[in-house]
């Protein structure tokens, strides 16, 4: 069964080669062609999983080797899969929901004209997100990491004509490559601690390992984590990122990429778990950043921009529970996979909406949607349900253990994070139904004679049905038994988490708090008109609607400061290096016209030189034999 | 005697100079084919010589060739390859035709000089182009240090007249000016590196001196002064093996180049057209950071070492400040000439780190900077052959109007970047994972580098490629056949060396332990012991099968 | 006789022919006085090689004689090509070659 892993990569890849390089030809089936192969790589994953179920829980990990591919004196990588349940997990995530959307995009991407080149970018996502988790080293899951950077780029700028496209796509490239020198020195980090960098090895040395250098290697780790999941202080590309087609945004920007970086802290444990201090700043990363995506996306009118805040916010949970070492991990790829299922449906709605809407971002430009676009209301409005985590649907279910589990980790710290988890709760209730009420409520506020909006067809709704689907009730499967901690736990390992509060009051204060979220949106937004025009809004607001200055301090900082930097160092290179070689080719010049002046072109004078030289000879001869 | 494969392959290439100037001026097109037809035989040449090599082999020169030249100073004519001459003598003899394919154009006479007897820019343009090559590949091949020192130092005479004779067409009213912005450029080539050349003559003589006190008879050659080195006869002072390596290392930092020697480049491959540069940076530079690893090293083990952390903090500058340079260039050919300083010093900071990933990635760094160069600097070539300006804002939108053409530049943009899939990443990765085990500090600083890239590559593909269509390139017709033949093996060369560099490193490998059994310097240990052999690389994986029956 | 006197007399020639170069302007005449130098030389070799007993001396004599017949031709066409342009033979005319 295990010889089946590569394929899993090999089809979209196969794709992508195809339609990249295919040409023209391929013009009216390529997305045909980019979609069956999706859908392959996600019946070989169930086949797979099928497989898996019926082993007994010790034995489910695969493995396949393939070649050696940098052999070099003690440095070996390897072209080898790892097929284990966490890497499971996310194969189905990403093949299922990335066939969803590949069936989605065939309508949605219908009248561009480069659509073949849509889903050869997306085919080749889907090969190295694949690739990111199911290598058996780290190097190889660098290759991924690296790949899908290089997909998200291709698609976030797939409107390269509009310049804000372009620049967003270039942006979030640059920010991710900050992460990835995270992600190298890492590997390095490790190489020259343990001698190897594949997934077996190194974890399970890690306590031979002074703390010191766990920590090192865990912080570097946070870092490439910060950079592909958007987590504060890399956090700043995620919001320009939505300039790319909107499945782009539900696939990569919400669903799969976003989350490697929980996936690479879950998958090293290991590492976190005998590295306190590196944990600690893992939860400070998640909950500052659960917090800080939540305000964003109050302040935000463009929808997906919202919806950006909400998933920044969304991975600071999963990240926060990442961190609170195995009492979390498992909690964080639930929430990771329920989180894949309601936000690609919310963003696929959007796209719908949108779609209806003469490509209109603007929140404040909607109104009274739901008459319209039926389908979408009730796919949008299920999947708003699961995010707030209304109780019974996905979200509450993976949410509420998040919290718990926050709680759980003890002492003021456990204080301070649950806390956070719970403001972050009621917030996202706020900014969820804030998106609902303008969107899909109150009256029109566009101009019934230049919109027509209109429901989008059926190859559209219907991955937006399974998707609403999928976030209604994979929280509570996941939940039955505890089914997916048990699955999980030969990976994450699992412990229970003693809190200093009941489980009934978590989940009764969570529900205090949405009911709370909930509310003041409706007094904001739902009793009173929305204004079509933005008001000016409180200092934080404003500050929010900027991304709190994240790029203000970005463009000072590093944009003005390097653009300062690079222009001096060029006139530097002309004027210190350049001048120092060409000062002294001068100063040769200056020295030989003087000498020049010598040659006076009177015969007679070089007659005299002559003469002279000879005598001076003469002399130097005479002296030197001493006479 | 065997056949003497080593001097046939410099050979052909030199015959070929010869039979493509010597035709007659109505030729030229017949001249081309001449020069590609002898390039691609110089290829098959290489092949051979590196099919012939066996890397398992114990000496460390192979296919060697041997003969008395001028007695009297114990110069001889001695050629041998080991695996990182292989590598790159197939590297050089790979990218030639595709330089020659590349220019096809370029050195055609315009349309109102009448072609006579004496001006026959074509015929020259491709005979000096063989006439690098084969010197280029001698001096890969030379084990003696004199032979080595005259085409190290011949080479710079055709490339002078490369770099000076043939420029981009600038206009009718450019002309003028752009011809003495180039001559300038040649210039400067020529001084630079004949300034460094002279220092290392002094070297050179100087190492002649020592051995012919000590050893009774002086000798140029190399391996005859490692052996008696580690038979310990000769015994070179602490001083005078520190000025001789400083001599041997300035005339290879100049050709590298090293900062602060680099301001000759970004002249020479900004004004030459692009397959010049591809040859001034692709090729014959190659020879520096090759002489380093061959001869620094090997000759003066002990001054290396001493020299050590200079270099490395020199070419830790190299690597950050080129690509902040890159970053600020508003030329395209500049910019990828800077971009190249920063690659420079990734490989002298590989071959320094004196670990065999360091310098295993070094040599392979030079192989696939070569290829990945070439490819962005030859589409760059096409782009500005179209639209007749270097400029970077005289683009915009190009994606739209000519996509394969956009996209081939992007792949070489994202192979300069080194981006994970594609050849370089593995050689950038081995020299910082190199660099990284004996000097965490510099290796960290040097990841930088890879932030840097990335910011130049996608800067110029921003300002270039995206964006609305600007008029002047609405026309821009898209990648021909002759230049898809170019681009396609090289980007194909760059995906399989990224997936599948095996062949490469098992051919460099056992050249870079000799190399460092020479310097006597050991790869350092990891600090904790793994109980899973790193070296099975299929670890866990015969558990797992067991596994699998058990589950059964 | 003693030889000597010989090289005296070389000597005193030498001078008179390098005065003249030095101080006359016409061409003619400080060609003349560069012929005096030459056989002054001339001289001297010849001395020596009676002073050695050895031929060597008279041998480079043959040499400087060709030399000097070599560098009449030469040199007097320069001149009368330089006189028929200029009108002059006076050697500090003839300076237009320096930049």
């Amino acid at each position: 069964m295990e010889n089946l892993i590569a394929l899993l990569v090999a089809a979209p890849l196969v794709g992508a080669a195809l339609l990249l390089c295919g040409g023209k030809r391929l013009d009216r089936t390529g997305h045909w062609i980019g979609t069956l192969l999706a859908v392959a790589s996600f019946a070989v994953g169930v086949a797979l999983f099928a497989d898996m179920l019926g082993r007994s829980a010790d034995h489910r990990a695969m493995h396949q080797y393939l070649f050696s591919w940098i052999p070099v004196g003690g440095f070996r990588a390897d072209v080898a899969f790892q097929l284990d349940q966490l890497s499971m997990t996310f194969v189905l995530l990403i093949t299922g929901v990335g066939s969803l959307i590949h069936i989605y995009s065939i309508g949605y991407m219908e009248h561009d004209e480069r659509r073949r080149r849509f889903f050869g970018y997306l085919n080749l996502f889907l090969a190295a997100m694949l690739l990111l988790v199911l290598a058996d080293n780290y190097l190889l899951l660098y290759v991924g990491w690296e790949g899908v950077g290089l997909a998200s780029y291709l698609l976030i700028g797939f409107w390269q004509h509009k310049p804000s496209a372009a620049t967003a796509a270039k942006k979030a490239f640059l920010v991710n490559r900050v992460g990835d020198m995270g992600l190298s020195i890492a590997i390095m980090l490790m190489f020259t601690t343990f001698g190897t960098f594949a997934f077996g090895p190194v974890l399970a040395a890690t306590g031979a390992t002074s703390e010191g250098k766990l920590t090192a290697i865990g912080l570097m780790l946070l870092l490439a984590a910060c950079g592909k999941s958007a987590q504060v202080p890399l956090q700043s590309w995620l919001g320009d990122a939505m300039e790319g087609p909107t499945p782009v945004s539900a696939l990569i920007h919400a669903a799969t990429m976003v989350t490697a970086g929980v996936y690479l802290i879950t998958r090293s444990g290991a590492v976190f778990n005998a590295a306190p201090d590196a944990q600690l700043a893992v939860v400070v990363v998640g909950a500052v950043t659960l917090l800080y995506g939540a305000i964003v996306g109050c302040a935000k009118d463009d929808i997906k921009k919202a919806l950006a805040g909400s998933t920044m916010s969304q991975i600071g949970y999963m990240v926060l529970a990442a961190g609170l070492g195995p009492i979390g991990y498992a909690f964080a790829i639930m929430h990771l996979v329920t989180h894949g299922f309601f936000k690609a449906g919310l963003f696929l709605g959007a796209g719908s909406v949108m779609h209806g809407m003469n490509d209109e971002v603007d929140m404040r430009k909607y109104g009274g949607l739901r008459k319209y676009m039926p389908v979408t209301f009730l796919t949008f409005g299920l999947g708003y349900l699961a995010i707030i985590g209304f109780p019974g649907l996905s979200g509450f279910f993976s949410k509420d253990k998040i919290i718990e589990a926050a709680f759980a980790k003890g002492g003021t710290e456990g204080w301070i994070l649950g806390g956070a988890a719970l403001l972050g709760a009621a917030v996202t209730a706020f900014y969820m139904t804030r998106v609902m009420l303008m969107t899909f409520f109150g009256e029109k506020r566009w101009d019934p004679k230049e919109t027509h909006p209109h429901e989008s067809p059926k190859i559209m709704t219907v991955p937006m049905i399974v998707l609403a689907v999928g976030s209604v009730f994979a929280g509570g499967l996941f939940s039955i038994n505890e089914s997916f901690v048990t699955w999980l736990e030969p990976v994450t390992s699992f412990a229970h988490g003693h809190s200093p509060v009941s489980a009934t009051t978590v989940t009764a204060s969570t529900i205090v708090v949405l009911l709370l979220g909930v509310g003041t949106a409706w007094l904001m937004y739902g009793r009173k008109p929305v204004p079509a025009l933005a008001p000016r809004g409180s200092l934080l607001t404003r500050a929010a609607r900027r991304d709190l200055l994240q790029d203000d301090f970005n463009d000072l900082v590093f944009v003005r400061g390097g653009t300062h930097l690079t222009t001096t160092l060029v006139q530097l290179d002309r004027s210190l290096v350049d001048g120092a070689v060409n000062g002294t080719a001068a100063s040769m010049g200056g020295l030989s016209s003087l000498l020049r002046r010598l040659q006076t072109g009177f015969v007679r004078s070089y007659a005299v030189q002559m003469l002279g030289g000879a005598a001076v000879l003469v002399a130097a001869t005479l002296l030197m034999r001493g006479v | 005697m065997s056949f003497p494969l080593l001097t046939a392959t410099a050979v052909v290439p030199a015959v070929g100079a010869i039979a493509t100037a010597a035709l007659p001026a109505a030729k030229r097109t017949a001249a081309k084919w001449l020069a590609l037809l002898f390039s691609l035989i110089t290829f098959a040449l290489a092949l051979v010589v590196a099919f012939r090599f066996d890397p398992g082999a114990g000496a460390p020169f192979q296919l060697t060739e041997s003969h008395a030249w001028i007695r009297d100073f114990g110069v001889r004519y001695e050629l041998g390859v080991d695996g990182i001459a292989v590598a790159l003598i197939a590297l050089t003899t790979l990218l030639i035709p595709f330089i020659i394919l590349a220019g096809w154009h370029d050195a055609d006479p315009l349309e109102e000089a009448t072609p006579n007897r004496r001006w026959r820019p074509t015929q020259g343009f491709f005979a000096l182009i063989l006439a690098v090559e084969a010197m280029v590949v001698l001096s890969f091949e030379a084990t003696d240090v004199f032979l080595f020192y005259i085409f190290f130092e011949a080479m710079l005479i055709p490339m002078y007249f490369l770099i000076g004779g043939f420029g981009d067409r600038a206009g009718r009213d450019g002309e003028e000016e752009a011809a003495g912005r180039r001559s300038y450029a040649a210039v400067k080539f020529l001084l630079y590196n004949l300034a460094g050349g002279l220092i290392m003559l002094a070297a050179v003589i100087g190492l002649y001196a020592v051995t012919a006190d000590q050893l009774g008879t002086g000798t140029f050659s190399l391996q005859q002064i490692v052996e008696a080195r580690t038979a310990g006869t000769l015994n070179i002072g602490t001083g005078t093996e520190r000025l001789l390596f400083l001599g041997f290392f300035f005339a290879f930092a100049v050709k590298a180049p090293l900062w602060p020697l680099h301001t000759w480049l970004p002249g020479a491959m900004g004004e030459s057209t692009s397959p010049v540069a591809v040859l001034i940076t692709a090729v014959v530079d190659k020879v520096g950071t090759f002489a380093m690893l061959r001869f620094c090293l090997q000759l003066f083990p002990e001054a290396s070492s001493w020299a050590t952390p200079v270099i490395l903090v020199l070419a830790l500058i190299s690597i950050v400040y080129g690509a902040l340079l890159a970053v600020a260039q508003r030329d395209i050919k500049r910019l990828i000439a800077y971009a190249s300083i920063s690659h420079f010093g990734f490989i002298i900071l590989g071959i320094f780190a004196m670990t065999s990933q360091g310098q295993g990635g070094a040599t392979l760094y030079m192989v696939n900077h070569g290829i990945s160069t070439a490819a962005l600097m030859l589409v760059a070539g096409f782009l500005i052959s179209r639209r007749g300006s270097r400029l970077i804002a005289d683009y915009g939108g190009v994606q739209k109007v000519a996509p394969v053409l956009a996209g081939t530049f992007l792949i070489g943009g994202l192979a300069t970047l080194s981006l994970p899939g594609l050849a370089p990443f593995v050689s950038e990765f081995l020299v910082l994972v190199g660099t990284f085990t004996r000097y965490p500090v510099i290796g960290i600083i040097a990841t930088l580098g890879i932030v840097l890239a990335a910011l130049y590559v996608l800067v110029l593909y921003q300002r270039t490629m995206t964006g609305p269509v600007k008029a002047e390139v609405t026309n821009m017709p898209d990648l021909r056949v002759r230049e898809l033949v170019v681009v396609a093996p090289l980007i194909a060369l760059l995906l399989f060396l990224g997936v599948y560099p095996k062949p490469l490193t098992d051919l460099v490998n056992p050249a870079v332990q000799h190399t460092l059994s020479v310097v006597d310097k050991k790869d350092p240990k990891p600090t904790v012991q793994v109980n899973a052999v790193p070296g099975e690389g299929r670890h866990g994986h015969a558990a797992n099968d067991q596994d699998v029956e058990a589950a059964k | 006789m003693n030889p000597v006197y010989y090289l005296y007399l070389a000597a005193l020639l030498f001078t008179i022919g390098a005065a003249g170069v030095l101080i006359r302007r016409n061409a003619i005449v400080v060609f003349m006085c560069i012929e005096l130098m030459l056989n002054a030389c001339n001289l001297a070799f010849v001395t020596f090689s009676r002073m050695h007993g050895n031929l060597d001396g008279q041998i480079i004599a043959f040499f400087t004689m060709v030399v000097a017949a070599a560098e009449v031709v030469v040199g007097l066409a320069i001149i009368v090509s330089i006189f028929r342009t200029r009108h002059t033979a006076s050697v500090d005319d003839a300076s237009l070659m320096k930049l």
